[in-house]
């Protein structure tokens, strides 16, 4: 026997739960599956092989005709979140529970600052609340509701000091949350060297809000007037920009919430040109279409009603399940954030109101199995993939979490693929009364949950522990993201074209001019300690602080420099001909 | 006096729908007959053809005759560039009003009108740009409009702190634009981004001209063309992307055609004959001679991708973004290229080249050269039949072609008053050898003949059917309607009387006369302000409303089960 007996003392008090062995079940990973048993102790994975030797009065668990995949992990969540002083209906112990109960066994929330105040106070209050209530291992994103210079530090302190390596703009909520274009430009160069992950909340913001104005204007007040005030076109255009604006910081892009169609193909064709970006639909989206918002009844269009909202196009769900299966959707989320029937009805009169999010955490990984692997379009192992390894990967949880390995966390699930199971508000474990995906029946569902090797849910029985859930710190620079945009900075270096000073005439400029130069504007010093460039002609500054030469410099360049030299280059500068 | 009557003989008439051999009779500045055999007076000076295409003047959609850069004005004024237009065949531009952010649109339009009335030598018309987006800017707008002939208005989505509009700002002005039946012209590059481009590149010490493509790439084009689109599309207005210089921002314009969208594209000489290796010249004039904004593109394989474009009708108008500035103007910027003048040369040289890249290789027809360098400008600003059509009743503005002729494009040789031409020693197949303006021979072998002043300015009526029709369709079919509910009578979530968030609620700061809904819940307000349908209204529904009432829709409110 190699593993030693030192806890013994404390094993005793986890109980017997802590030594487990799963037997006869099909392993399956993101990139194989095979037959062996596990044997799990300390909350760790500690064998994996047939013939297992393990200490006597270890509880079995019989996998036989199932398969074993690692815990889902949901990298989605606001659980915590309120929405004009209204706290979300299911909190950190209800929606973890729920998320334990559907098979994911890990969440990354989002800590949601109120605009100016402290990130870290922020991150602290959450990690208190979520410390106290999670059932499972948590993780947290931070939201960048409103962008200032001085916000420099509290990101590095976040990122070095305390395991947070994604961070999330808004380009949609006007006057509240919503970025500009300079701002996320400059978001994306810090996060870039930080080695962070940018997430987009992309819809524009600009246009919502016309809109919005437009449809109020025409007596249109009810929920239907958020889908037609938040059209795909508007999200499209968003996800569009976020992209430029990540190209030109050359900063990874995580685009959360991909509703529809479009959104989702300009992802998949800036994957196709290089670019370094994930998309993430959510249960929502994969699950069920935006033809409810029209519904008669008021309560139920308005549980639907979510940013960016759900596409009235039928074939939605069809679309993204096959984008998922052919890798060109990432990750799976379910952007759980639920409120109760009477906080959404604050908005019965104005939509605008209608607090924002539905359920989807206990669904998740059901409507992935049922919609994409029963249908064909999706094996096993890269269900396991959208649902948890490529999350663990971009997030830098891996293999940690998101594998089944020795050495992984025992945070296991054991899937049943052959039966089915019915969503219902009746049945569900979370506190609304609603549940967007009432009545539906889903082929695949988790049999056994273990979570911290301990089991969660066996059969229909679940049994949760309130706080038991531990923050999981995330490191900066995860390989499967940075090791290309390491590559590309070193690569991107542009250089100026060696020239000799230009010694013809100028054009004297009135000095007394009233029209402005177009010039880069000088508003918000972002680069602070950094010079900036005079705004007229400035002699004592010439173009040669970059690659060195001097006018008589006549030697060939050296091959380590990148001077693009077009034909018809002469260093003769004043003639013309 | 004789030039008064002309009669074209033996040519062959080449329209955007056909060709056919005709002979060509005009009198008083107005084509009087098509056909053969004509009878006409005695006296009447005829030309000879010989064969050769007969076609109908080119108009150039984008010039920039009087836009000062730091008070200075270009080389080339309306003189002196619509004399470059005549001697390239083309016998109409319609210029860029620029006015500075605060002027009066107005006063600037009126400036123009007058120094172009005195100098111009072909007939022209006037875009206005929009400076800035503000109330005062509409009444303006409408006066414009209505009384001044104009109907098409650019606004900038770049030029940070100067030019640039917000989204907001755009989405009021397409609104208020397409009501008024005008066209917006979009010069499409996102200003923040270029913002923060440049001042990365100045720091990093690139000061010449390199620096201007480089802060500039065509990601920023293409992103801005799609939101442009984008809003265009959520107006219900109809877009006009000037100056499209890249494949991909010629590709998303493509995209948003075939989705229906409608939206023109107009390349410039620069980009369909050149590329921007050039911005890497050792010869730093050279170099910012090709400054434009946007810029050409680095891959060669531009032009040759606009050109297909331009073939197949994804792309439809030719302009030439012409906007002269000497050496010793583009020298302002000599140690920091963000100084630099924009602005290249292109209107004597743009009909050439899309002969001789397109037509001569044959990729577009000559009916398709015709379409794109004259008939799309003139339906969609709405001169068409007048000018861009070979017809009885049209202008007499014509041009004969010879599509096998060579010239080689020198500045030399050129009626540009610039010292460089950025096309310079290039070899173009298919030029002008006569040109007749307003019925007047104008060009003829090699030789100008045109008098300052006697271009005259072209209104041009708002709501143009080539871009209309469909807009006014689309108006009348998408009426957006409420769903008709019960009253919400379930429990309400009390909302803390004084909550610390602010609420998501629309700004009123820009539509101070339409009434704000109040904040939360206004039990005076019923939603049934538009269809007219009540609580208990349960007649089936008319088949004109376009209610899409998906499965499960309940008109029971409160229960949930």
């Amino acid at each position: 026997m190699f593993f030693s007996t030192v806890n013994t003392a404390f094993q005793w008090k986890r109980e017997k739960n802590d030594k487990l062995i799963i037997k006869g079940g099909k392993i399956v990973n993101d990139d194989q599956s095979f037959y062996a048993d596990i044997y799990i102790e300390d909350g760790t994975i500690k064998q994996i092989g047939e013939n297992l030797i393990v200490p006597s009065g270890v509880k079995t668990v019989d996998a036989y005709g199932h398969i074993v995949i690692p815990g889902g992990i949901d990298v989605n969540t606001s659980l915590q979140a309120p929405h004009m002083g209204m706290s979300p209906a299911d909190d950190f112990y209800h929606g973890t529970r729920a998320a334990l109960a559907g098979g994911t066994t890990m969440i990354i929330d989002h800590v949601v600052p109120e605009p100016g105040a402290s990130l870290l106070a922020a991150f602290d209050q959450w990690r208190d609340t979520a410390d106290k209530r999670s059932c499972c291992d948590y993780s947290l994103h931070i939201d960048i509701t409103r962008w200032h210079e001085g916000m420099f530090e509290e990101l590095e302190t976040l990122v070095k000091d305390h395991g947070v390596n994604s961070f999330l703009v808004y380009m949609a909520y006007k006057d509240k949350y919503q970025s500009s274009d300079s701002q996320m430009y400059e978001i994306f160069s810090i996060l870039r060297d930080l080695g962070a992950i940018a997430q987009v909340h992309a819809e524009n913001g600009d246009i919502i809000d016309e809109e919005q104005k437009k449809l109020l204007d025409l007596g249109i007040t009810g929920p239907e007037g958020h889908v037609l005030s938040h059209s795909e076109e508007v999200e499209t255009e968003a996800v569009y920009r976020a992209i430029t604006i990540a190209k030109q910081a050359n900063c990874p892009l995580y685009v959360t919430k991909v509703m529809s169609k479009p959104a989702a193909d300009v992802v998949a064709k800036a994957r196709k040109k290089g670019m370094v970006v994930y998309g993430e639909p959510i249960t929502a989206s994969l699950g069920t279409d935006g033809s409810h918002y029209w519904s008669k009844n008021w309560a139920k269009a308005a549980a639907f009603v979510m940013s960016p909202p759900l596409s009235p196009d039928p074939a939605t769900p069809d679309y993204l399940n096959s984008m998922l299966s052919c890798g060109d959707l990432q990750v799976t989320a379910s952007a759980h954030c639920t409120f109760s029937t009477a906080q959404k009805a604050v908005g019965k009169d104005n939509f605008t109101f209608i607090p924002e999010g539905t359920n989807g955490i206990e669904e998740r990984m059901s409507i992935v199995w049922d919609k994409a692997v029963a249908t064909g379009k999706m094996d096993e192992n890269e269900f396991v993939a959208v649902t948890s390894t490529n999350a663990a990967k971009i997030f830098n949880l891996y293999p940690r979490k998101g594998r089944i390995a020795v050495g992984s966390d025992a945070d296991l699930v054991i899937w049943n693929t052959k039966e089915t199971k019915t969503f219902s508000a009746k049945s569900h474990n979370l506190t609304v009364e609603m549940n967007i995906f009432e009545g539906m029946e889903c082929r695949g569902f988790p049999v056994v949950v273990i979570s911290q090797g301990r089991i969660i849910l066996e059969g229909e029985k679940l049994d949760v522990m309130e706080g038991s859930g531990r923050f999981v710190p995330r490191k900066a620079f995860p390989d499967y993201v940075y090791k290309r945009i390491k590559a590309r900075s070193r690569m991107a270096e542009a250089r100026g074209v060696p020239r000799g000073n230009y010694d013809g005439p100028v054009h004297d400029v009135i000095s007394m001019t009233k029209s402005v130069p177009p010039t880069p504007t000088t508003r918000g010093p972002s680069c602070p300690g950094k010079t900036t460039a005079g705004p007229a002609r400035n002699l004592h500054q010439s173009g040669f602080t970059l690659s060195g030469t001097q006018m008589d410099d006549h030697i060939p360049r050296r091959t380590a420099q990148r001077i693009v030299a077009p034909p018809g280059g002469r260093s003769n500068i004043t003639s013309l001909s | 006096t004789s030039n008064e009557r002309l009669l074209i003989k033996g040519g062959r008439v080449v329209n955007d729908d056909q060709s056919f051999y005709a002979d060509v009779y005009v009198e008083d500045g107005v084509i009087k007959q098509v056909g053969e055999n004509l009878v006409v007076p005695g006296g009447v000076r005829v030309v000879e053809a010989e064969g050769r295409m007969v076609i109908p003047g080119g108009i150039d959609t984008n010039t920039c005759l009087n836009k000062a850069y730091l008070d200075s004005p270009p080389v080339d004024d309306f003189y002196q560039g619509t004399k470059a237009a005549l001697a390239g065949g083309t016998t109409m531009i319609i210029d860029h009003v620029t006015p500075q952010p605060g002027t009066s649109l107005l006063q600037v339009f009126e400036q123009w009108q007058e120094v172009a009335d005195r100098k111009c030598c072909c007939d022209y018309s006037l875009h206005v740009d929009i400076p800035q987006w503000d109330e005062g800017v509409k009444d303006e707008l409408e006066v414009l409009v209505q009384e001044k002939g104009i109907n098409s208005f650019q606004v900038y989505m770049a030029y940070k702190d100067l030019f640039q509009m917000t989204d907001t700002q755009l989405y009021e002005a397409f609104s208020f634009l397409s009501n008024l039946g005008a066209v917006v012209l979009v010069h499409a590059e996102n200003g923040d981004l270029i913002a923060q481009e440049q001042k990365k590149i100045l720091e990093m010490g690139i000061t010449g001209p390199e620096g201007h493509p480089l802060s500039r790439p065509e990601e920023l084009e293409a992103e801005a063309v799609f939101r442009a689109i984008t809003i265009g599309n959520r107006v219900n207005c109809p877009v006009y992307i000037t100056r499209v210089m890249s494949k991909s921002a010629a590709d998303t314009l493509t995209q948003a055609r075939r989705k229906g969208c409608v939206v023109f594209g107009e390349p410039l000489t620069a980009s369909l004959a050149t590329d921007g290796s050039h911005y890497w010249n050792r010869n730093w004039a050279k170099a910012a001679a090709c400054v434009t904004s946007p810029p050409l593109s680095p891959d060669p394989t531009t032009p040759q991708h606009l050109h297909t474009l331009l073939a197949c009708g994804d792309l439809q108008v030719v302009g030439s973004g012409h906007c002269a500035y000497s050496t010793a103007q583009k020298a302002i910027g000599k140690d920091n290229f963000t100084l630099i003048p924009e602005g290249t040369n292109g209107l004597e040289e743009r009909m050439g080249f899309v002969w001789d890249r397109a037509a001569a290789l044959g990729k577009m027809d000559e009916n398709q050269f015709v379409a794109v360098t004259s008939t799309n400008a003139a339906k969609i600003f709405n001169l068409y039949p007048r000018k861009g059509r070979i017809a009885v009743g049209s202008d007499a503005d014509i041009v004969i072609w010879d599509p096998d002729r060579i010239k080689t494009i020198t500045a030399k040789l050129q009626q540009s008053a610039l010292e460089y031409n950025i096309f310079e020693g290039m070899e173009c197949r298919g030029v002008p050898v006569l040109v007749v303006s307003q019925g007047r021979v104008v060009y003829e072998d090699d030789k100008l003949n045109v008098q300052q002043g006697t271009g005259r300015f072209i209104p041009r009526k708002p709501f143009p059917d080539h871009a209309y029709q469909r807009i006014n369709t689309r108006n009348k079919v998408i009426g957006r309607q409420a769903v008709s509910r019960g009253v919400y009578d379930g429990p309400v979530y009390d909302v803390p009387s004084t909550p610390k968030y602010i609420t998501p609620a629309p700004s009123a700061k820009t539509s101070p006369t339409t009434q704000q809904p109040p904040p939360i819940r206004n039990l005076h307000q019923s939603n049934f302000s538009l269809s007219g349908a009540q609580v208990d209204d349960n007649v089936p529904r008319r088949s004109g409303h376009r209610i899409i009432a998906p499965p499960g829709g309940r008109s029971n409110i409160t229960s949930l089960g």
